[in-house]
């Protein structure tokens, strides 16, 4: 049987709001505490302890669903979903069934080239359950981690592709940090992902029967296993199979989905309203309030640093990538008031170290401050470009003043009235290369350039004494 | 033997502030009544007497210090299910036996606050699912006025102790009549608090949209001052109501003057007992002559009250109950997998009703069914909400039996849950309504057994229960009659 499959994805995306306290009680939601030390009767589910809403997780609720474009619920509930698990401690979440509160909306991603939007169709929210670990002999459970607010957001079948399930991942999570909602740390299992998928004959009315890979926590772990998953079930429909309904999991070393279970025995969850919670009714005012405060997203940012800043297109999207390099690019043009230098330092040298240090921007020593410092050295010339890059060093590492880095280490660059005469000597001592520049021979010119920086020991900046035996010389 | 046990808590904090007792003389009656009477009652699951003496001694020394809070040193008994801190709280049931609550309820953290001594955990059924405490997994709790028959339940243990003058006062809870017909059963004072004012924080949790605590006494007086001391919104319960709480003591005062009580005949089911109607009959004569107009008022969706209630109380119950599994407190019972873990666990915990109502209310929110029976209960709680309404833009309360009959002996209905289940018909729809309810005692049948008056009030309206009570209760003298147990006069 000849046909094209194509697959149709969605993926559950599963995102820990960064409240500083739980969904339910008061306790810390801080990550890597020691097992079961943020922990009450109320997220233990202690006989009589009963659940109060954290406002603070409506509030970065509603932030996110305004963020993409979602409608929201003046008036929403909260429902338990029974099923017996050692690390849920009611054996029921609270989570919301039929009235999220976030409807619709939807994320613009682009893959080679081609726009798209991916549509939602919801966003709730709800408790995250415990950690369980397995050793040698039985099992444990921390419940540091239950009852930390959790917005599940979930996608139209609208995914066509790994990459763009990838494309659709990397988006949120900087629309998400930009609203500062999540800590967005993948590590630390802020954001987990459910990928549900199908594949069906091109053009058909009706989607194939889908699989789902549970608890993804990497993006480009989604992206591989997605692949793969979507080559099993075509590959399994080619030879004449059947694709069943399961839940299936990913196994990262071995690069392949394995069955969980069949969907077949799965849970009848009994939905019903929490009669220990009261619906949440919101207001248009307050709803519009949060919207006033909202934060300035990427596309709207990149699109000011191009008209007001001048900065190319280019620049512009790798400098918002990141929301926290972007907010330190502003806090730098703010001090020094150049923004294409600032852009050259940030996406040149700065990337290099984040990259090769693996570490991120917080993790620095680097301020605004020093940074504009250095901005203005360079452009005063008091450093030529090997100075600069070992100041950016310093400042990266250690931090400290720029200026005083320069004399200490011996990289400010002598001033013209001292390089002028080295000048002259040079050209003096040097009439063949001088008579080959003039005739024509541009590579004569770095020889001469060479001999300058030698007579100053280093300490003259390459480009301006370029410059000026070019223009001595008459040369172009 | 000292009779300090005799008094009623109002009578008991006069002595303690005028000197003529301390708290400590009061545990002291306390424990020597409980040991002339709780072999044959069963009425406690257990007493700390060493505790309950250090917490008297502490409140002595509060007074000696000018201290002068509402209850200073009277001792409280506490239904098995609500949370004292270091103290056990099984709920009656073979698998919280193990467990020690971590913490203290709101309402007794306001208890402790106001000077009360938390001594002695009561006699229930398991998680408040019956109604005759034959449920409890310690072995019933018996009726003081006959030990052969039932004491009434859940809140059993509270009722006996209370009548049999073996606590002062006691915490019950009433998710659908468990403080009320068990008053009305051994002849004391129960009072249901309208749902929301009094939080739930720290009520081990049956059905959270039915569940209120409330409290046992000897006095219409008592259960307004109980009332007055843990009453008001907490922020640990988002049921709970953000209303003033108003002067229970003064609202009983005014007498039944131009005040119109509703008298609906939908209580009167089939097959009441006679001795139970006549009684309650004259009671309601008693408050015309004490001035009230007496009205007839229809209430026409009563007769459904029990259906919607056993469906609404099971659903919530399934699923607060599932916490119990062993993981992390309680009779754990090992199974090899967490699976078999909480499977074995609840095999061996639970009893045999507690198992019914699980299966019976995961049965009803289960996929395909949901409809037909939760969705169906909610909406005829909503119209029993309506009857009421309606009544109350009539009348100021409505008076009412509280059970169809009196106690009846051990055993009779405890192979027939589904006759057990229909005695609650009076007191399910105050319930179901959200309403508070009030059950003071109103003669004998004609086998000696106590029989009370039901005594409703809207949402929120304690202060006409008060009112009707203690003016009702002033004029008569059932509630001065003791059952003859352990010696008493
Ligand atoms: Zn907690």
């Amino acid at each position: 049987m000849k046909q094209d499959l194509v697959p149709t994805v969605g993926l559950e995306t599963h995102v820990q709001l960064n409240t500083q306290s739980k969904i339910w009680c008061a306790c810390s939601t801080a990550f890597g505490c020691p097992p079961n030390t943020n922990v009450c009767p109320v997220c233990l589910g202690y006989p009589g302890a009963l659940p109060v809403l954290n406002e603070e997780a409506i509030r970065k609720t509603v932030i996110s669903g305004l963020l993409l474009e979602c409608e929201i619920n003046l008036r929403s509930k909260h429902d338990r979903k029974s099923y017996f698990y050692p690390d849920m401690p009611k054996n029921y979440q609270i989570t919301q069934f039929d009235q999220p509160l976030c409807l619709g909306g939807g994320v613009d991603i682009e893959v080679d080239g081609v726009k798209k939007r991916i549509r939602l169709n919801r966003i709730h929210l709800e408790e995250d359950v415990g950690k369980n670990t397995h050793y040698d002999h039985g099992s444990g459970v921390d419940y540091n981690r239950a009852g930390t607010p959790l917005m599940e957001i979930v996608t139209e079948p609208d995914i066509a592709s790994p990459e763009e399930a990838f494309a659709y991942l990397v988006a949120l999570k900087q629309i998400l940090s930009y609203g500062d909602v999540s800590g967005c740390n993948l590590e630390q299992g802020n954001m987990r992902c459910d990928v549900n998928s199908s594949v069906a004959p091109r053009g058909s009315d009706t989607l194939g029967v889908k699989t789902e890979i549970k608890n993804m926590n990497t993006f480009k772990g989604v992206r591989d296993a997605l692949a793969h998953e979507i080559k099993r079930q075509i590959r399994e429909v080619k030879g004449g199979g059947v694709i069943r309904q399961e839940t299936r999991r990913w196994d990262d070393l071995a690069g392949q989905t394995a069955s969980m279970r069949a969907k077949e025995y799965a849970h009848d969850y009994r939905y019903f309203p929490d009669p220990d919670l009261m619906p949440i009714v919101l207001t248009t005012e307050q709803v519009d309030a949060i919207r006033a405060s909202l934060p300035e997203l990427p596309a709207a940012r990149r699109a000011r640093y191009v008209s007001d800043l001048g900065l190319p297109e280019y620049d512009a999207g790798v400098l918002v990538a990141d929301k926290a390099v972007a907010d330190f690019f502003e806090a730098t043009v703010d001090i020094s008031g150049d923004a294409k230098t600032c852009s050259n330092f940030i996406m040149g040298e700065l990337m290099r170290l984040l990259n090769e240090r693996e570490v991120e921007l917080v993790d620095t020593k680097l301020t605004p401050e020093s940074l504009a410092g250095l901005v203005m050295l360079s452009n005063a010339k008091k450093v030529n470009n090997q100075g600069a890059k070992a100041i950016f060093e310093k400042i990266f590492d250690q931090g400290g003043d720029p200026e005083a880095i320069a004399q200490v280490e011996d990289l400010v660059v002598e001033a013209e009235d001292v390089i002028a005469p080295l000048i002259e000597q040079v050209i003096q001592e040097h009439s063949g290369p001088v008579a080959d520049f003039k005739s024509g021979k541009a590579a004569a010119l770095q020889f001469l350039v060479g001999q300058v920086m030698r007579l100053s020991r280093g300490k003259a900046n390459p480009q301006a004494v370029s410059e000026e035996l070019a223009r001595k010389l008459g040369g172009k | 033997m000292s009779d300090l046990h005799l008094l009623t808590v109002t009578e008991l904090v006069a002595r303690l502030t005028s000197g003529a007792c301390s708290s400590v003389d009061a545990v002291q009656a306390l424990i020597a009544r409980k040991q002339a009477t709780d072999g044959e009652l069963h009425a406690y699951i257990s007493l700390d007497e060493a505790d309950a003496l250090a917490q008297a001694q502490v409140a002595d020394a509060r007074r000696a210090g000018g201290d002068s809070a509402p209850l200073l040193g009277v001792p409280v008994g506490v239904k098995d299910l609500i949370n004292v801190k270091g103290q056990p709280c099984s709920c009656g049931s073979k698998l919280l036996r193990p467990y020690t609550s971590p913490y203290d309820a709101t309402a007794v953290a306001r208890l402790r606050e106001a000077g009360a001594v938390l001594c002695g955990r009561l006699n229930m059924d398991e998680f408040g699912m019956g109604s005759s405490n034959e449920n409890s997994s310690y072995g019933p709790a018996y009726n003081p006025w006959d030990t052969a028959r039932v004491p009434g339940g859940s809140s059993g243990g509270s009722a006996a102790a209370v009548a049999a003058e073996s606590a002062f006062v006691c915490l019950g809870s009433d998710t659908g009549g468990s403080i009320r017909q068990p008053a009305s059963f051994c002849g004391c004072v129960g009072l249901k608090p309208s749902y929301g004012r009094i939080s739930r924080f720290g009520l081990t949790a049956y059905a959270s949209s039915l569940d209120q605590i409330g409290s046992l006494s000897k006095s219409v007086a008592d259960a307004a001052t109980m009332l007055q001391v843990m009453a008001g919104w907490d922020e640990r319960d988002s049921t709970s109501l953000d209303l003033e709480v108003p002067d229970y003591a003064a609202a009983m005062q005014q007498d039944l003057t131009g005040l119109k009580l509703g008298f609906p005949q939908a209580f009167f089911v089939e097959g009441i007992d006679p001795d139970v109607a006549d009684a309650v009959n004259a009671a309601v004569e008693h408050c015309r002559e004490l001035g009230a107009e007496i009205i007839d008022v229809q209430m026409p969706h009563i007769k459904y009250a029990v259906a919607a209630y056993y469906v609404v109380a099971t659903a919530e119950a399934s699923t607060n109950l599932a916490r119990f599994d062993g993981v992390r407190y309680g009779d754990r019972r090992e199974g090899g997998n967490p699976e078999q873990l909480a499977s074995c666990t609840r095999a061996a915990g639970f009893g045999m009703e507690v198992k019914r109502r699980i299966i019976l209310g995961t049965y009803v929110l289960s996929s395909g069914y949901y409809d037909a029976y939760y969705l169906r209960a909610q909406k005829v709680r909503s119209l029993i909400r309506k009857d009421f309404e309606q009544a109350f833009a009539q009348c100021d309360a409505i008076l009412s039996p509280v059970a169809p009959t009196a106690a009846y002996p051990q055993g009779a209905k405890l192979a027939d849950p589904l006759q057990m289940y229909l005695g609650d018909i009076c007191t399910v729809p105050v319930n179901l309504a959200g309403l508070c309810g009030l059950s003071v005692p109103c003669g004998f049948t004609s086998e000696d057994m106590p029989v009370g008056l039901q005594i409703i009030g809207p949402a929120m309206g304690e202060e006409m229960l008060f009112r009707v009570g203690h003016q009702y209760e002033q004029a008569t003298d059932w509630h001065t009659r003791r059952p003859g147990i352990g010696g008493a006069a």
